[in-house]
């Protein structure tokens, strides 16, 4: 070898999580040890959870991967001719971009996840990076909406609203100052997305919101993150100096005279500030509860003020909408779903991770060809679809593409694209009860339905489970349901019903006394599953 | 910890000249709060609403809202079990159990030298490699009830990573 070897260690937190930093201390030490130069870079990760910690080393034709990588490895890795590319371990993967789950991929928010330094600018721009801030630059207001409502964007943090509508409705709004909030308050199980565009590439994200704040007319954006994710705020608040140093951020952005910059608040362990109006009241110091709309936050929003209220994806996704143009992006999708889904295949499954595809992609194509089956080696029961308050999707559902509209046909929700997989010794009466526990945990406690109906739906689930009068308590289940979906005054208490009454309606043999399909079925032990 | 110990009034005042001017001033302020001293003790409520002329009402209600904010010290290594849907498909509540054994503390308490504390969080957003769970501010995954008896066996023999 001539040059110094590169070698790339995410920094990532679901690597971290599984010893990332330890192994690229153990690098570090093997190289010194024997003398060999070697440069690490702590680049993103891919979102292949499975392979993490996934190493890679730079060749000519592209990267070479060994994963998942232990520190006790590191050694043998050395002896069998690491960090050349050639080197051959149980632990290769060989070229990474050649994987199957990766190149079946239309990676066009996340195409740089993985690739870069999600901190050097340099890197960004080497991989397209500020493309569509420098043409953003050259619009007019009008034409980056317009560009954005002709792209088919919808939020992507699951209620799938136009995202040009509600920029437009902020640009047209008179008073000022305007604001740009970035809600990163990703508290659904199974989602992790938002989480890997902060970590893995946040400086799309500070493009994306630069881009927004041109386009409505703000000088400043809030993101609010979760404070469950410190390495996300450790990680965008670096992106966002190194962006400001760059001349991307700030008081003059790229010479062009027009003014806008960024700040990090950060949550505070409460569920319901993921709803928008409850975001605003936390960023404005108080306490997260829910806010009756209208009037719309897009006109009296964060301090009273227009804001442009979006989820990180959502953000993440209007750079290369305007570096690309808008037909590129619409050019992915099926029917009103244009562009790309980021699947977050979660739970129970052997290859988990992140998987984006244009939409219309099946339930069964995601577990066939990129799942790999369950992690416990069972047969999958049960998959629940958008987060906490969404559905329980059976089999019968499995073959319908994941479209907004499709899914709403059924009763299901997209959502933000989580999918969480059970094996079949989950009760999904118990996961009903668990719904509802939730929701009476988190609930802000504004309206009654969801400060109460949590409560007591918990209790009647409990009454079912034990055989206590169950065809009553049944249909009190199911009318205590329809006021929370009609009566509550967010997502929280409205769709908390979804996960139960799909897991009733699909599932309901477990919902009879004894029903428990852990001892019924003679499990394994799941926590000893690899 | 005994809070008289801490330098609660410093610490207030420092949090105010950082964060007075900003507008929404109570949240980032309570969090460096928090960082200084581990929780947010109930005399500085006081000085908090007068630094940012708010009613007391309002500064109790808010860091009684969040559960991010704690009122009395924690313990030195705060263990937060993720109890959420992806977890639970991969034994999240098998290792809860394993864990409150372990520690031989109950959810949402502390062990009797105080060392370490056990709650439950909801998601960490490692739902790919469930279960998982943060220690302090350090999060873990794949975590098997070997992996958890390795972890607090180097925190109680004190080697921190």
């Amino acid at each position: 070898m001539s040059a110094v070897a590169t070698v790339y260690v995410p920094r990532d937190s679901s690597a971290r999580a599984v010893g990332a930093d330890e192994v690229a201390d153990a690098i570090a030490a093997e190289a010194k040890r024997r003398g060999q130069p070697l440069r690490i870079v702590r680049n993103g990760s891919r979102g292949l959870a499975w392979l993490e910690p996934l190493v890679e080393c730079a060749a000519a034709s592209g990267r070479i991967g060994f994963g998942p990588v232990q520190p006790q490895d590191v050694a043998a890795l050395f002896d069998a001719g690491f960090p050349d590319p050639a080197a051959l371990h149980p632990l290769s993967i060989g070229p990474v971009e050649q994987l199957p789950y990766l190149k079946s991929q239309q990676r066009l928010t996340f195409a740089r996840i993985g690739l870069t330094d999600p901190v050097s600018v340099e890197d960004y721009v080497g991989h397209e990076g500020f493309a569509g801030l420098r043409r953003a630059l050259q619009m007019q207001p009008e034409a980056i909406v317009n560009e954005v409502t002709a792209s088919g964007l919808r939020g992507r943090g699951g209620a799938a609203f136009p995202t040009g509508i509600k920029w437009q409705t902020a640009m047209r709004a008179a008073a000022t100052p305007k604001y740009v909030v970035c809600n990163a308050d990703e508290g659904d199980s199974g989602s992790f997305a938002d989480r890997l565009v902060m970590e893995s590439d946040p400086l799309v994200l500070i493009e994306g919101m630069t881009i927004a704040g041109l386009a409505v007319g703000a000088e400043m954006g809030y993101i609010y993150v979760r404070s469950e994710y410190p390495d996300s705020v450790h990680t965008l608040e670096e992106a966002m100096q190194a962006a400001r140093a760059a001349g991307y951020l700030g008081d003059n952005i790229l010479a062009s005279g027009r003014r806008f910059d960024l700040e990090v608040r950060v949550g505070a362990g409460s569920y319901v500030c993921g709803e928008e109006t409850a975001m605003l009241e936390s960023l404005e110091g108080r306490r997260g509860i829910v806010r009756a709309k209208p009037p719309l936050p897009a006109i009296n929003g964060l301090f009273g003020q227009p804001t442009a209220i979006n989820n990180v994806v959502t953000l993440a996704s209007v750079p290369i909408i305007l570096a690309r143009g808008a037909s590129f992006y619409k050019d992915f999708g099926v029917g009103r779903s244009r562009g790309t889904l980021t699947v977050q295949l979660a739970g129970n499954v052997r290859h988990g991770g992140l998987i984006e595809v244009a939409f219309g992609v099946t339930l069964r194509q995601v577990l066939d060809n990129w799942g790999g089956g369950t992690a416990s080696g069972r047969a999958v029961r049960a998959i629940q679809v958008g987060g906490p308050l969404g559905t329980y999707v059976p089999p019968s559902h499995w073959d319908t593409p994941l479209d907004y509209e499709a899914y709403a046909k059924f009763g299901g929700v997209v959502g933000h694209g989580s999918v969480v997989v059970h094996d079949d010794t989950v009760n999904l009466a118990k996961m009903a009860r668990f719904a509802m526990h939730f929701c009476a945990l988190e609930s802000c406690g504004k309206c009654t339905p969801c400060r109460i109906g949590a409560v007591r739906g918990e209790e009647v689930i409990d009454k079912i489970m034990a055989g206590q009068d169950t065809e009553r308590q049944i249909t009190l289940l199911r009318d205590l349901c329809d006021t929370m979906v009609s009566g509550s005054l967010c997502a929280m208490g409205g769709m908390t019903p979804f996960p139960v009454l799909s897991a009733l309606n699909h599932y309901p043999e477990d919902f009879q006394k004894g029903s428990d399909h852990a001892s019924r079925r003679n499990p394994q032990k799941p926590a000893a599953v690899a | 910890m005994s809070t008289a110990a801490v330098d609660v009034e410093g610490a207030v005042e420092r949090a105010l000249e950082r964060h007075r001017t900003r507008p929404g001033a109570l949240l980032p302020l309570l969090h460096d709060v928090q960082h200084e001293l581990g929780f947010i003790p109930a005399e500085s409520v006081d000085a908090i609403a007068r630094g940012l002329n708010l009613s007391r009402a309002e500064v109790h209600g808010v860091i009684t809202y969040y559960t991010h904010f704690r009122q009395h010290a924690p313990a030195a290594h705060a263990v937060q079990l993720c109890q959420a849907e992806a977890c639970q498909s991969m034994g999240a509540e098998a290792l809860a159990a394993h864990a409150q054994s372990r520690l031989g503390c109950a959810m949402n308490s502390a062990t009797d030298d105080g060392r370490f504390s056990l709650e439950p969080v909801y998601c960490l957003g490692l739902c790919a490699s469930s279960p998982s769970m943060m220690i302090g501010e350090r999060v873990y995954a794949r975590v098997t009830p070997q992996r958890f008896d390795q972890l607090i066996g180097a925190l109680e023999a004190g080697k921190t990573r």
